[in-house]
C-alpha cells in the first residue's frame, strides 16, 4: 500500500502516537511567559558542568531520560533514538546516545531537527520497523555563539535582525500503541535557497523553505490554513514569520490568527532577544511543553508543526555562500 | 521568472522589510561611553603625574595605557564589558579598552580547549586583523619615510 500522497507528503495508515514529551530550558528561557509549561528550568546555564558543551549534552540526556520516564518506560523499551543538534559532527546527540544504550540514528537538519526526527520516527513506527522511538534535540546559547559568532564576553553589538539561540532540549516518545496524540501526515521539505547571505538574518533565509513546505502540505493533503487550529513554525522570528505570511499569500494561502512562531513566542518583549529565539531547542522545548499540554487540554484538535532550519556552516558563510533553508512539517491530531 | 530574478527580487523585498538601527540613540551612547572612557584615561594620566612628579610624560602615558588595558580585561573577566558594549557599540570598541576586550574574551572562551591550542591560538582570533593591518601599515609608512628622507 502506497503511503505517499501528493508530491512530498506521507500519510500514516496507523497514526503513530506521541505518548510523552519532556522539555528542559535555560535560565533566560525560564523567565519567558511559557515558563510554567517547561518540565525543568536550569538555575545556571552551565548546568554545574565544566564546559557549555557538557552542559548541552547533559540537558539532552535529561530530556531523553525524562521523556522515557514520563511514558513509564525503561530505556531498554526504546527501539531507536533519533537525535541531532547544532554543533559540529552533532556531538551533543552522539555523546548523549553513548549514555543511553539503544540503536541510534543521528540527524542534522539545523534548527529543523525536532520535526525532522518526529517525521522520520513516525515513518519508522508506521512502517513497523520500530515499536517505540525517541526523538530528541537540543541547543545551547553559549555553544552556538562560540561556533557561529563571537566569544561571549566580546563587547559588540548585534544587528536588529539577529536572533537569540535558545538554551533548551526536548524529547518526544513516539509509539505504535498507547495513549497520545496522533501524527497523521508528514511533509518532508525541499532545500530552498533564495539568495540570502546574511548570517544575522536567518529568518529571511528560512522563510522561503517554510513557505514551500506549507504550500506542498496544503496541496498534498487538499486542505487550507482554515482547517487547522494552529499552524506553528519553529524559529523564523518576527521578520521571518512576516515574510512567510507574505510569501504564502503570493502562493494563494492566507495565514491568519491561527499562525504563530515558537521563536517569537519563547521570549517576552523585555528580554532583548531582537527577532526572537532560534536553535533546535526553541521548537523542541515549545513542542514538548506548551503545545502538547494544549493538545491534552483539548484547546487544539488539529495542528501543523513545522520547524525550519538554516543549513549554513561558518566556512560557507565566510566564503560568501548563500544560506539554504529547509523546513519539515507534521500534522498532529488530538488523540482520544 | 528564472531563479536568478526570483532571488534578486526576494533579496530586495527583504531589504525593504529590514528593521533599521536607530541612529540617534546609537550615536549618543557611543559618544557618551567613548567620551567617558577617554575622561577616565585622562584622569589616570593627570593623577599619575600628580602623584609621581618625577616620571616623564612618555612613562606616564605608558602606565595610563597599562591601567586602562588592565581595567578592561578585568571587566571582561567579570562579565561587565560585553554589557557595556551591547549599548555603547563603537564607543567601547574604538578606545584601547575595546582592543583589550577583544583579546581577553576569546582567551576566556577557548581556555577549555587547552593552554596552547585553545587559549594561545584563539587569543588573537578577533584582534588578529587589527595587529596585522597595524604592522603592515607601519612598515609601509616606514618605507615612505625612508624614501622621503633619501630624497
Amino acid at each position: 500500500m502506497i503511503k505517499k500522497v501528493g508530491e512530498n507528503t506521507v500519510k500514516f495508515t496507523v497514526p503513530p502516537k506521541i505518548i510523552s514529551g519532556y522539555s528542559i530550558v535555560g535560565p533566560k528561557e525560564g523567565l519567558s511567559p511559557f515558563a510554567k509549561y517547561f518540565d525543568y528550568i536550569l538555575r545556571n546555564d552551565d548546568f554545574n558542568e565544566k564546559t557549555y558543551e557538557r552542559a548541552e549534552r547533559k540537558m539532552l540526556e535529561q530530556a531523553i531520560c525524562g521523556a522515557i520516564d514520563k511514558a513509564n518506560l525503561l530505556s531498554t523499551d526504546i527501539d531507536i533514538l533519533l537525535s541531532g543538534d547544532l554543533l559540529n559532527q552533532i556531538i551533543s546527540a552522539t555523546f548523549s546516545a553513548r549514555q543511553i544504550q539503544t540503536s541510534f540514528i543521528g540527524l542534522f537538519g539545523a534548527c529543523s531537527t525536532m520535526t525532522e526526527s518526529l517525521a522520520v520516527g513516525a515513518c519508522l513506527v508506521d512502517g513497523g520497523f520500530a515499536n517505540k522511538v525517541a526523538c530528541a534535540t537540543c541547543s545551547h546559547f553559549s555553544t552556538a555563539e562560540r561556533q557561529f559568532r563571537f566569544p561571549l564576553e566580546l563587547g559588540c553589538q548585534r544587528p536588529p535582525t539577529a536572533q537569540w539561540t535558545v538554551t533548551g532540549a526536548g524529547c518526544s516518545i513516539i509509539s505504535r500503541e498507547g495513549k497520545g496524540h496522533n501524527i497523521s501526515y508528514a511533509t518532508f521539505g525541499k532545500v530552498v535557497d533564495f539568495g540570502i547571505n546574511d548570517m544575522n538574518n536567518m529568518g529571511a533565509a528560512m522563510a522561503p523553505a517554510a513557505a514551500d513546505t506549507l504550500k506542498n502540505l496544503f496541496n498534498d493533503t487538499k486542505t487550507s490554513p482554515n482547517d487547522y487550529d494552529l499552524i506553528i513554525t519553529g524559529d523564523l522570528g518576527k521578520l521571518g514569520s512576516e515574510l512567510l505570511v507574505d510569501l504564502l499569500e503570493s502562493y494563494g494561502f492566507n495565514l491568519k490568527e491561527n499562525y504563530c512562531d515558537c521563536g517569537q513566542m519563547i521570549f517576552s518583549n523585555t528580554q532583548k532577544s531582537f527577532m526572537g529565539g532560534s536553535g533546535c531547542g526553541c521548537s523542541a522545548s515549545m513542542i514538548n511543553s506548551y503545545i502538547l499540554r494544549k493538545l491534552d487540554d483539548g484547546d487544539y484538535k488539529k495542528i501543523i508543526l513545522m520547524s525550519t532550519g538554516a543549513l549554513l556552516s561558518t566556512t560557507s558563510a565566510q566564503q560568501g555562500e548563500t544560506i539554504p533553508g529547509i523546513a519539515h512539517a507534521i500534522i498532529i491530531e488530538k488523540g482520544k | 521568472m528564472d531563479k536568478e530574478q526570483i532571488n534578486i527580487s526576494y533579496c530586495k523585498f527583504v531589504e525593504n522589510r529590514l528593521p533599521k538601527t536607530k541612529f540617534f540613540p546609537s550615536l549618543l551612547w557611543a559618544f557618551l561611553v567613548g567620551g567617558l572612557i577617554c575622561c577616565i584615561g585622562q584622569g589616570i594620566n593627570d593623577g599619575l603625574s600628580a602623584i609621581f612628579p618625577a616620571l616623564n610624560k612618555d612613562d606616564i602615558q605608558a602606565y595610563t595605557l597599562i591601567i586602562l588595558i588592565f581595567l578592561a580585561s578585568f571587566l571582561t573577566g567579570i562579565g561587565v564589558y560585553d554589557r557595556i558594549g551591547a549599548f555603547a557599540g563603537a564607543g567601547s570598541i574604538v578606545p584601547i579598552t575595546g582592543f583589550s576586550n577583544s583579546i581577553a574574551s576569546p582567551a576566556i572562551e577557548f581556555k577549555n580547549e587547552g593552554f596552547i591550542f585553545g587559549l594561545c591560538v584563539k587569543m588573537f582570533s578577533v584582534a588578529g586583523p587589527v595587529i596585522v593591518t597595524g604592522i603592515a601599515s607601519s612598515i609601509l609608512v616606514g618605507i615612505i619615510y625612508l624614501i622621503v628622507g633619501i630624497i
